[in-house]
C-alpha cells in the first residue's frame, strides 16, 4: 500500500474528526462577538459530554438517565477543591474526574447487571442522588444558590473570557472525539458495537459483555465529568442546576437527535438544542412548544438521528 | 439604464452611511434577564409583565432624554447557565447600558461577574443578601432581604415571649437561604430551634414533617420558609392537623393566591409583607402610599388579578434606572451606576431607596411589615 | 402510635398517586412499548382542563367530563401525529418524541392558562377524617378508593373481556392480532386514550390536594416511572405496589429520617430493589430473541 493510499484510507477512517477540527478553525471566520463565542464555547464543552454518553449508549445500548450526576460532579469538583480542602484549582480538575471514572467503576459494576428500562431508572436514581447531594449540603456547596468558582490558572496563564474557552473547548473536544474514534476502531470498540447488535451472540463469541459495558460505562462517565468542569471553570460559578434531571434528560436528547453511534451526531445535537433557544427568544412564550414540536418532527422524519440519516440520503444520491 | 443603476448604487450607499451614524433617536437599551418559566416563572411572569408595560408607557411619554427606551428581555428559565450565555448576548450582542434581572439569587451570584466586567450597572430582583454583601461596584438590588426578614420575625418573636421555635423550610434557594440567616439571627437573640425540617417545593403532603414538629413539646412558633405553591400546601396540612402554634410566613406568602389556596387555614397566620400588599391599610400620609397604590391598580388593569410584589421589585428597578439616567442626563453605563449610587429619598414600591457606594441595596425594614391573616384579608400587626 | 398511622396516611395518599401515574405508563407501555413521557401531562390536563371548565361555568361534572375526553382526545393525537407516523422507529427515538410532546404541551398549557397554581374544590368537603389520632382527607381516601377500583376495572377489562383480550392480543403479538382480524391501530388508539383518561381522571381527584400548575407533570412523570419500574414495568400490579411503596418510604422518611433527603430515600430503596429483583417487584423477566 503506498503513502497516499494509507493516507487517503486514514482520511476516510478520521472523516468525522477532521471535519470537526475543520468547522472548528473555519467558524471563527463567522462569530463576530463574544456572545457568539461563548454560545460555540459551551457547544463544544457539552458535545463532550454527548460524545462520551454517545460511547456508552450508541455502541452499547445502555441508556443512562443519570449522566447529570457525573457533569455535576466534575463541576462541584473544581468549585469544592480550591475552598475546602486547599488544592490548586487544576489538581482539583484532575481529581475530580478521576473521582468520576472512579465512582461510575463502582456504581457501574452493579448497576449494569440490570437491562433496559430498569437500568435506566437506576441511572436517574443515581443522577437524582448526586443532585440532591450537591443542593442539600449548603456547609459544602453553597446549597441551591451554588458558589462561585476560582478560575483555572496554568503556569500563570489564567484560562479566562469567551474566546479563550472556544479554542479550550474545542481542543479537549476534538481530543476526546479523537479518542472516541480511534475506540471504535479498536477491538474495544468492535466488541461494544457486538454487544450492541446482540448482547447473547456477542457473549456466545467470547466477548465479557459485562467487562465492555463497564469500560463504555466509565468512559462516558469520564467524560462528562470532565465538561462538568469545564462549564464550571469557564463560568466561574456552579449551582446544582448543572447536574438536575433536565441537564440528563438534555444529554440524551443531544445523543439521539444527532444520532446514536455518531461522532459528529453528537456535536449536532449539541448545537441544535443548545443554539436554538437563542434564535427562539423572538417567539417569546412560544419558545418551548417550538422546542417540543421540532423534537417530534424531527425524531418522525429523521429516524436515525439528524446526521445518519442525512448521511445515508446523501449516500442514495452519489 | 446606467443612470438606474448609478441612481441604485448611491442609494445603497447612502442608506450604508445614514445607518452609521447614531442620530439623535437611538434608543437606550435596557436589558432584562428574568425567570418567565421554569420554578420561579410566578416571580418572573409579573416581571416581564411591568417591564413591557411600563417601558411602552415611558415611550408613550416622549422617551428618556428625547431618546425611546428598548428593552430587551430574556428569559431563563431559572436556569444559572442559561442566564449566563443571556447575559454576554446583553452585553456584546445587544449592548445595553443597564440590566435588571435576575429573578433569583442563585442565577444573580452566577451572572453578576458578567456586568462586573463589562462595567454594566444590574439591579437585581431576588433575596438573597449576599447579593449586596459584600458590595459589588456594579450589583445592585430592590427586594428586601432574608436578613432583613429574619431580624423582623426574631424581634416580633420576642416582643411575644416565644422560646423555642420550629422551622420548614424548602429546599430551594428561597427556603434555604431563609433557614440559613434564620439559624444565625434566632440563636443570637436567644431562640432555641426545637425543630429543622424540609419539604421538596413540588410536594403535595407535608403532614409528616408537621406531625413530628406538632409531637415535640414547647413549640412557641413555627416558621416556614420557601415560595410557591408549597406554602399553601403546607399551611392546608396544617389546619388538617389541627396545629394551634402560631404560624408565620415570609414574603413568598405575602399574596392573595396564598390566601386564596390555602383557604380558611391561613386564619391568623402572620406574615412579613412588603408594603404593596397591604397598601390600602397604610394611612394616607404614608409617603410611599400614593405611588403604591398607583402601581397596584394599573396591574390589576392589566393582569386582572392583584398586584405582585415581585412585580413590584421590577417597577422600583426601572424607575431606579430610569431616574439615574434623567439625573446623569447620560445613558452611558458608568454613568448610569454612579447616578444609581447617590439616589437618596427615592420613593418606589418597595420602599424609599437610599443608596450609597456601600448600600446598594438602600432600603430598610421600616417599608415592610408583620401582617395577620384575617378573614381572608389582611390586618397590620400592632 | 397516632405518629406511626400519620405517616402511613400520608404514605397511601401520595403513594396512590403515584401508582396512578405508574398505571399509565404500565397501559401505554403494555401496548406500544414506549415510556410515555407525555404521562404527567395528561394528570395535569385533567386538574387544569376541569379548573377551566369551572371557569366557564360548566358544572363540576360536565367540567370534569370535558376535560377527561379532551385529554384522551389529546393523546389519541399524540399517537396518530407522532408516534405511528414513526412506527419501526427504535425505541429511543420513539422516547424522544414523548418527551417532545410532553414539552410541547407544557408550552402550550404555560401560554394557555399561565403559570400560577390553580385549586380544585374537594368532592367531599375539606373537613380531615380523623382515626386514632390521625388524620386524612375525605379527598385523600377517594384517590386511594379510585386507584383500586381503576385497577380492579383494568383488570377486568383486559382480563374478562373480548375488547380487553383484543387489545392484549395486539401489544403481544402485532401480527398475529392482525391475521386474526383485529385492527391493531384501534387497539393502540384504545389503549393511549384509556391510559390518558384515567390519567386525566386521577388529575382531577388529586388536584384538591396537591394544586394543579403547568408544570406539574413533570415530577410526577418521574416518580410514576419510578414507582412503575420499582414495580415491575408493564405490570398493573407491579405500578399499584411500586407507587405504593414509593410514597410510604417517603412519608417514613420525612418522619423518621431526614425530611432533606426523603426523595432520595424512595430511589435508595428502588436500586436497592432491583438489585435483588433485576425486573422489579411483581415484573416478568424479558425474552430475548437471539
Amino acid at each position: 500500500m503506498s503513502v497516499f493510499e494509507s493516507l487517503r484510507l486514514s482520511l476516510h477512517a478520521n472523516g468525522g474528526v477532521l471535519a470537526l477540527a475543520g468547522v472548528m478553525l473555519f467558524l471563527p471566520f463567522l462569530l463576530t462577538s463574544d456572545f457568539h463565542y461563548r454560545v460555540i464555547a459551551v457547544v463544544w464543552i457539552f458535545s463532550l459530554a454527548v460524545v462520551g454518553l454517545n460511547i456508552l449508549m450508541g455502541h452499547t445500548g445502555v441508556v443512562s438517565l443519570g449522566h447529570g450526576g457525573f457533569v455535576g460532579l466534575g463541576a462541584y469538583s473544581v468549585a469544592v477543591g480550591p475552598v475546602l480542602l486547599g488544592i490548586p484549582v487544576w489538581l482539583s480538575l484532575l481529581v475530580g474526574v478521576l473521582l468520576g471514572g472512579f465512582l461510575a467503576l463502582l456504581i457501574g459494576k452493579p448497576l449494569l447487571r440490570l437491562k433496559g428500562h430498569y437500568l435506566a431508572a437506576a441511572t436517574l436514581g443515581f443522577g437524582i442522588l448526586v443532585f440532591m447531594l450537591f443542593s442539600n449540603e449548603v456547609r459544602w456547596t453553597g446549597g441551591p444558590d451554588g458558589m462561585s468558582v476560582k478560575r483555572l490558572n496554568l503556569f500563570g496563564w489564567e484560562v479566562r473570557g469567551a474566546q479563550t474557552w472556544y479554542w479550550v473547548g474545542a481542543g479537549v473536544l476534538l481530543v476526546g472525539a479523537w479518542m472516541a474514534r480511534n475506540l471504535e476502531r479498536s477491538p474495544t470498540g468492535r466488541a461494544l458495537q457486538a454487544i450492541h447488535g446482540s448482547e447473547v451472540a456477542a457473549a456466545i463469541t467470547g466477548v465479557d459483555v459485562a467487562g465492555y459495558k463497564l469500560i463504555a460505562f466509565v468512559l462516558s462517565a469520564l467524560y462528562a465529568t470532565a465538561a462538568g468542569a469545564m462549564m464550571a471553570l469557564m463560568n466561574g460559578h456552579v449551582t446544582p442546576g448543572i447536574g438536575d434531571f433536565l441537564v440528563s434528560l438534555q444529554l440524551l436528547t443531544m445523543v439521539v437527535l444527532g444520532g446514536m453511534g455518531s461522532l459528529l451526531g453528537a456535536v449536532v445535537g449539541a448545537a441544535l438544542l443548545l443554539v436554538l433557544p437563542q434564535f427562539l427568544t423572538v417567539v417569546h412564550d412560544y419558545e418551548h412548544a417550538f422546542i417540543g414540536l421540532i423534537l417530534i418532527v424531527c425524531m418522525i422524519f429523521l429516524r436515525s438521528g439528524i446526521v445518519p440519516t442525512l448521511h445515508a440520503r446523501f449516500r442514495k444520491y452519489q | 439604464m446606467k443612470h438606474i443603476g448609478i441612481f441604485a448604487l448611491a442609494t445603497a450607499v447612502a442608506l450604508t452611511l445614514s445607518s452609521g451614524v447614531a442620530t439623535a433617536a437611538d434608543p437606550i437599551k435596557i436589558g432584562a434577564i428574568v425567570s418567565k418559566s421554569g420554578p420561579a416563572s410566578f416571580l418572573g411572569e409579573p416581571q416581564d409583565v411591568t417591564l413591557r408595560h411600563y417601558v411602552k408607557k415611558i415611550n408613550d411619554a416622549g422617551g428618556l432624554l428625547g431618546r425611546p427606551l428598548e428593552l430587551v428581555l430574556y428569559d431563563d428559565a431559572t436556569d444559572a447557565n442559561v442566564a449566563r450565555t443571556f447575559a454576554s448576548r446583553l452585553v456584546d450582542s445587544d449592548k445595553v447600558v443597564a440590566v435588571i434581572g435576575p429573578s433569583t439569587t442563585g442565577v444573580t451570584l452566577a451572572i453578576a461577574p458578567v456586568f462586573e466586567d463589562a462595567k454594566i450597572p444590574m439591579i437585581s430582583l431576588a433575596a438573597g443578601v449576599e447579593i449586596v454583601d459584600p458590595v459589588r461596584a456594579y450589583v445592585f438590588k430592590t427586594p428586601h432581604t432574608d436578613r432583613m426578614v429574619c431580624r423582623k420575625i426574631a424581634v416580633d418573636m420576642k416582643a411575644r415571649n416565644f422560646k423555642r421555635v420550629a422551622l420548614l423550610n424548602g429546599t430551594d434557594g428561597a427556603g434555604k437561604t431563609l433557614r440559613s440567616e434564620c439559624l444565625v439571627i434566632f440563636k443570637s437573640v436567644g431562640l432555641e430551634i426545637s425543630a429543622d425540617e424540609s419539604f421538596n417545593p413540588n410536594d403535595s403532603d407535608m403532614t409528616p414533617q408537621l406531625t413530628k414538629i406538632k409531637n415535640l413539646p414547647g413549640v412557641d412558633a413555627l416558621l416556614i420558609g420557601g415560595f410557591g405553591q408549597a406554602l399553601a400546601v403546607v399551611t392546608r396540612n396544617y389546619g388538617q392537623l389541627s396545629i394551634k402554634t402560631p404560624m408565620y410566613q415570609a414574603h413568598g406568602a405575602a399574596s392573595q393566591t396564598y390566601i386564596k389556596l390555602s383557604g380558611k387555614a391561613s386564619e391568623g397566620v402572620r406574615v412579613t409583607s412588603p408594603l404593596l400588599v397591604i397598601v390600602d391599610k397604610l394611612p394616607d400620609s404614608d409617603p410611599l402610599k400614593a405611588g403604591a397604590l398607583e402601581y397596584a391598580k394599573t396591574m390589576r388593569a392589566i393582569t386582572g388579578a392583584e398586584a405582585s410584589t415581585f412585580g413590584g421589585y421590577s417597577y422600583d428597578a426601572l424607575m431606579l434606572i430610569v431616574n439615574a439616567i434623567r439625573k446623569a442626563n447620560s445613558a452611558d453605563p458608568k454613568a448610569i451606576r454612579d447616578a444609581l449610587e447617590v439616589t437618596r429619598g427615592f420613593a418606589g414600591v418597595t420602599g424609599v431607596f437610599n443608596m450609597s457606594k456601600d448600600n446598594h441595596l438602600g432600603i430598610d425594614e421600616s417599608s415592610f411589615y408583620m401582617v395577620d391573616i384575617r378573614d381572608g384579608g389582611w390586618k397590620l400587626a400592632q | 402510635m397516632s405518629e406511626f398511622l400519620q405517616f402511613i396516611l400520608a404514605g397511601m395518599t401520595v403513594g396512590a398517586i403515584y401508582s396512578v401515574v405508574a398505571l399509565g405508563f404500565t397501559m401505554v407501555f403494555n401496548a406500544s412499548g414506549v415510556v410515555n413521557f407525555a404521562q404527567g401531562e395528561f394528570v395535569m390536563l385533567g386538574g387544569m382542563l376541569t379548573v377551566y371548565g369551572l371557569a366557564l361555568g360548566m358544572p363540576y361534572s360536565v367540567a370534569a367530563l370535558f376535560a377527561v375526553v379532551a385529554t384522551s382526545l389529546i393523546s389519541v393525537a399524540l399517537y396518530d401525529f407522532a408516534i405511528r407516523p414513526a412506527r419501526g422507529a427504535p425505541v429511543y427515538a420513539l422516547i424522544i418524541i414523548t418527551v417532545g410532546a410532553s414539552i410541547l404541551i407544557r408550552g402550550l398549557t404555560k401560554i394557555a392558562f399561565g403559570t400560577g397554581p390553580r385549586d380544585l374544590p374537594p368532592l367531599l368537603g375539606d373537613e380531615p377524617v380523623r382515626v386514632a389520632g390521625a388524620v386524612i382527607l375525605p379527598q385523600s381516601m377517594l384517590v386511594i378508593a379510585s386507584t383500586l377500583a381503576i385497577y380492579l376495572c383494568l383488570w377486568l377489562l383486559l382480563q374478562k373481556t373480548l375488547l380487553g383480550h383484543a387489545v392484549v392480543a395486539s401489544a403481544n403479538n402485532r401480527m398475529a392480532a392482525q391475521m386474526v382480524g383485529i385492527d391493531v391501530d384501534v387497539m393502540t388508539r384504545f389503549s393511549f386514550s384509556l391510559s390518558a383518561a384515567i390519567g386525566a381522571f386521577s388529575g382531577i381527584l388529586i388536584s384538591p390536594i396537591t394544586l394543579v400548575s403547568y408544570d406539574m407533570g413533570t415530577m410526577l412523570a418521574l416518580k410514576g416511572f419510578a414507582a412503575a419500574i420499582l414495580g415491575g414495568m408493564g405490570s398493573p400490579l407491579g405500578a399499584i405496589l411500586g407507587g405504593v411503596l414509593v410514597g410510604l418510604s417517603e412519608a417514613m422518611s420525612a418522619g423518621y429520617l431526614s425530611s432533606q433527603y426523603k426523595d432520595a430515600t424512595a430511589f435508595v430503596i428502588i436500586i436497592l430493589v432491583l438489585f435483588v429483583f433485576p425486573n422489579g417487584l411483581v415484573g416478568k423477566s424479558g425474552h430475548e430473541r437471539v
